[in-house]
């Protein structure tokens, strides 16, 4: 049956409502991170003494800073940064882990035993240390956060991935590829590797919460993007302990951005995997 | 002699998304002491959930029993709670599985575990419910039963563990033994000893035995009387001689010539082995969409208007010989 | 007839690797010198229990799994020495059918693209050419073209099997390993399969090794048979004779324990004791010895050769 794009969005949307509500969370706020400029009511580096920790009102939906900033621009602003390196640090982590895993348990052997034996060397350093020694010696910069952040993320996937293709690689209908003549590449690519999606997308949503949080550390430790940019990691971060009596909208828009972000992707995940497996069609 | 087993009516369905789904309906039969009674059918057919609901081990929800009743002794085992339930399996009606591999605690020694059924439904000490446990093993002809009893399910052969199960099953001398296709997963060799041990602890011990299987050999040497099952209903009930000799149910027939068999049973009488084998054309119908009239009727040579039409009533045709078929 | 695949001591030893520098402590002998050929049009059947190495004898032949030593000649040529791209033209003509009909099948993937890997990976035909194949494929194994399109999961065992087998068909292969092709179909599909089975061996000139425990399948299908204990051949013979005199006690014990869809027929029961050994340590001599009713003492020292019994009929046994 040949259906067109619109069709395919309307039977997928009607099959995974929750999906689409993920779909709506995370364009909501990619869309706001896009037009950040045009879209924030006023500018988020301007300071106004006479606005410091002012309760949101109509001035400030959001309320506003120590500095008197306006805390919803921050946040439309802040919205790139966070969802640059979440989503960035997430790809790139995943990606290299997934074929680093991939390649680790289909070749096996030799090399197999270095990947693993790498894995477990980084996996016993804590994330965030990684993380650290990373910024610190490449300096701070957006790309270099991603970076940061991304590294760490790899063995846990590449583990993940490996122990999944180590089951697949065994299965008769790679063997039947095999019998074929098919080279190992394609093998691995056409036959084992998109059977291994389902573990990869509930490894990669679960992990692009971590990712914004460990993003607020670094920059709480001024190895992250750097000032004056605004992150809800940042803006949570840095008002959180002092802040969370006297002024609580500091604290909590930025809070609740995370959360529903981490939300959005996880609905959009779930859904994503069940799309993406023929099994659970029709 | 009144049965010991006597099972009527019993229907069982499940809810799914996708509606109800009838898994068993209507099935009815009786066993004797000391007799075993075998259920045949292909996957899906539900001989595997009738087994279960006799145990009352069908997964509530989605599974439920809707009606019958299945009285062993005569106490009907579906009015009691689920306490009462607990302390009939093992004691009244027991069961053995396939794959004896995942029925048995891997945490736990063979003896444990008999011994531990034997303390929860005798009440004996744990010595003696050890020294039970042993002389079980030994009933089973495992040799060097001592030892076996502090061995782990891993370290046994699927043979072995196999045995080590219907001793578990058998520890509280239930009146009835239920056992689900107990040797597809063993080799030939095994299963014919897996076989013989069973029919000689149903003679020794007086078990009615109701055995689930696909495969018509084993049930042709083990068994007395015959249910056969097609999605979810019975179709034939026979003694086992009369429904190999002169099997009624079209499904029946065919199955009995679709399979191959080795020369020696065909008495080396110059029957081609090569002739092509009879098939049944088409596939198991799913449960969820079963045909309006008799389910086996869009497989069925001999079908006719009427069977696509209605369900034919289960009735005797013959003596000690019922059937579900119009033109039977 | 000519020969089209011819075995000669093949061995198959898998290493049982211990510690953390995988040192082999030890191996499995799943395959212990085995010998056996297969004719243009032939089907031999390969029995034994469980762990006797038949599998493995199926897979090795294909070199999907490599070969300890011993010789595979495929048409007469020697085939285990050969590169993946020497073996890339012989792959089209040997294919294998496996037992399981779901994991055999990638489940993300069209039952069409399934059947017309093959082709693609050869380069045969261009797309529409490939296409047309895959359809007259899909007819000949009893599939309707409408289900082309379809994925693994909404097919049933046997159609999934008859997917299997088009897969297999797509290169014009001369030759099949079939491993237990019908052991997972229910009873009244087993017969379908094998119909079509011998069907398009007598059509297309197939040859096949028929791996199977099930006796009755194999006598049915198979013109000659070997039978398999602990990775040696016990037993190799042509069915009739096979099935109606068995040599040696083994394939004895093995006829006598399947249960007959007869109750008419009242049997004598000699039953074989005891479980098939572990081919990690098998028993000394002849492997079948602990289990055997007549066994005598030489049994146990020396391993007994297949000697020729009677014409065409082999056996290793040294009391026979």
């Amino acid at each position: 049956m040949k259906t067109g794009f619109l069709n395919d969005v309307v039977y997928l949307s009607r099959r995974y409502p929750l999906g689409v509500a993920g779909v709506i969370i995370m364009s909501v706020f990619v869309l706001a991170a896009i037009f950040a400029g045009t879209v924030s009511p006023l500018d988020p580096f301007t300071t106004n003494p006479r606005a410091s920790l002012a309760k949101p009102s109509a001035d400030h939906l959001m309320g506003a800073d120590m500095m008197g900033r306006d805390v919803m621009s921050r946040m439309i602003h802040g919205a790139r940064i966070s969802l640059a390196v979440s989503i960035g640090a997430t790809f790139i982590g995943s990606g290299l882990g997934a074929a680093l895993g991939l390649a680790s348990g289909y070749i096996g052997g030799w090399f197999d035993l270095l990947i693993q034996r790498a894995a477990e060397v980084m996996q016993s350093l804590p994330l965030l240390v990684m993380a650290l020694v990373i910024t610190a010696s490449l300096g701070p910069s957006l790309p270099n956060t991603i970076i940061a952040i991304a590294i760490p993320l790899v063995p846990t996937v590449a583990r993940v991935i490996r122990s999944n293709v180590l089951s697949l690689r065994e299965m008769p209908f790679v063997e039947a590829a095999k019998a074929t003549g098919m080279s190992e590449f394609r093998i691995a690519v056409v036959h084992v590797l998109p059977n291994t999606l389902a573990p990869l997308i509930v490894l990669a949503t679960a992990q692009l919460g971590s990712t914004i949080l460990t993003e607020a550390s670094l920059s709480f430790l001024g190895l992250g993007v750097p000032e004056p940019w605004p992150s809800w990691g940042r803006m949570l971060s840095e008002s959180a302990a002092e802040y969370v009596r006297t002024a609580p909208w500091l604290v909590i828009f930025p809070g609740l951005a995370i959360s529903l972000v981490v939300f959005g992707t996880n609905l959009l995940g779930d859904a994503l995997r069940d799309a993406l497996d023929p099994r659970q069609r029709d | 002699m009144a049965p010991v087993l006597e099972v009527s009516g019993l229907s069982t369905v499940f809810h799914t998304r996708r509606g109800l789904v009838r898994a068993v309906q209507n099935v009815s039969f009786s066993v004797n002491a000391g007799e075993t009674l075998a259920i045949v059918g292909e996957s899906g057919c539900g001989k595997t959930i009738t087994a279960l609901s006799l145990m009352r081990l069908v997964p509530v929800p989605p599974g439920e029993i809707v009606s019958g009743s299945v009285k062993v002794d005569g106490n009907d085992l579906l009015l009691l709670d689920e306490p009462a339930m607990r302390k009939a399996r093992g004691k009244q009606i027991s069961m053995i599985f396939q794959e004896p591999m995942t029925a048995l605690n891997p945490l736990l020694t063979i003896g444990r575990q008999i011994a531990e059924m034997v303390v929860l439904h005798d009440g004996l000490s744990r010595r003696a419910a050890r020294d039970r446990a042993v002389e079980m093993l030994n009933h089973v002809k495992i040799p060097e039963a001592e030892r076996r009893a502090r061995e782990y399910p891993h370290q046994m052969s699927g043979g072995m563990r196999q045995r080590a199960m219907i001793a578990m099953a058998l520890a509280c001398k239930p009146k009835v033994l239920v056992a689900d296709e107990p040797t597809t997963a063993l080799d030939v060799t095994i299963q014919a000893q897996i076989l013989d041990l069973i029919g000689d602890l149903r003679r020794e011990f007086g078990t009615a035995v109701v055995l689930i299987t696909h495969d018509l050999g084993v049930v042709a040497e083990t068994a007395n009387k015959v249910v056969v099952m097609y999605a979810g209903r019975m179709v034939e009930e026979a003694s086992v001689g009369e429904v190999f000799a002169n099997p009624k149910h079209p499904y029946m027939t065919g199955l009995m010539s679709s399979i191959p068999r080795v020369a020696s049973a065909r008495g080396l009488t110059g029957i081609d082995a090569t002739a092509r084998l009879t098939e049944i054309p088409g596939i198991v119908p799913p449960l969820i969409n079963l045909p309006p009239g008799c389910a086996f009727s869009p497989r069925c040579p001999r079908s006719e208007d009427r069977c696509l039409a209605a369900i034919p009533p289960f009735e005797v045709k013959g003596p000690d010989h019922s059937a579900a078929c119009w033109r039977a | 007839m000519a020969t089209l695949i011819e075995v000669n001591e093949l061995k198959k030893h898998f290493p049982i690797r211990k510690g953390i520098f995988s040192r082999a402590v030890g191996a499995v002998r799943a395959v212990d010198g085995v010998s056996f050929t297969i004719n243009e049009g032939e089907t031999l059947g390969l029995v034994g229990e469980s762990g006797c190495g038949k599998t493995t004898v199926g897979r090795t032949v294909l070199r999907l799994v490599e070969p300890t030593s011993g010789e595979i000649k495929v048409r007469g040529q020697e085939i285990t020495g050969l590169s993946r791209t020497d073996m890339r033209p012989l792959r089209r003509q040997m294919q294998i059918v496996f037992q399981d009909p779901f994991s055999s099948l990638n489940p993300r993937i069209r039952v069409n693209e399934i059947v017309g890997e093959p082709l693609k990976v050869h380069g045969v035909g261009n797309k529409t050419e490939r296409n047309d194949r895959v359809e007259q494929l899909f007819k000949r194994v009893g599939m309707r073209p409408e289900q082309m399109t379809n994925y693994p999961h909404q097919f049933s065992g046997g159609q999934r099997q008859r997917v299997s087998i088009a897969r297999a068909l797509a290169l014009d292969p001369s030759f099949i390993v079939a491993d237990e092709p019908v052991s997972a179909l229910d009873v009244s599909i087993q017969a379908q399969v094998i119909n079509l089975l011998m069907d398009l061996q007598s059509e297309l000139g197939l040859s096949y090794l028929f791996v199977s425990h099930n006796l009755a399948v194999v006598e049915h299908i198979s013109h000659r048979v070997a039978v398999m204990y602990l990775g040696r051949i016990v037993e190799y013979a042509d069915k009739v004779s096979l099935f109606a005199n068995p040599v040696h006690p083994y394939t004895e014990a093995l006829l006598a324990a399947v249960p007959l869809p007869d109750p008419s027929l009242q049997r004598t029961k000699h039953r074989v004791t005891g479980d098939v050994p572990s081919p990690i340590n098998p028993p000394s001599g002849c492997h079948f010895h602990p289990r055997c009713p007549i066994a005598v003492a030489r049994c146990s020292e020396e391993r007994p050769m297949l000697r020729e019994i009677a014409p065409g009929h082999q056996a290793a046994c040294h009391l026979r």
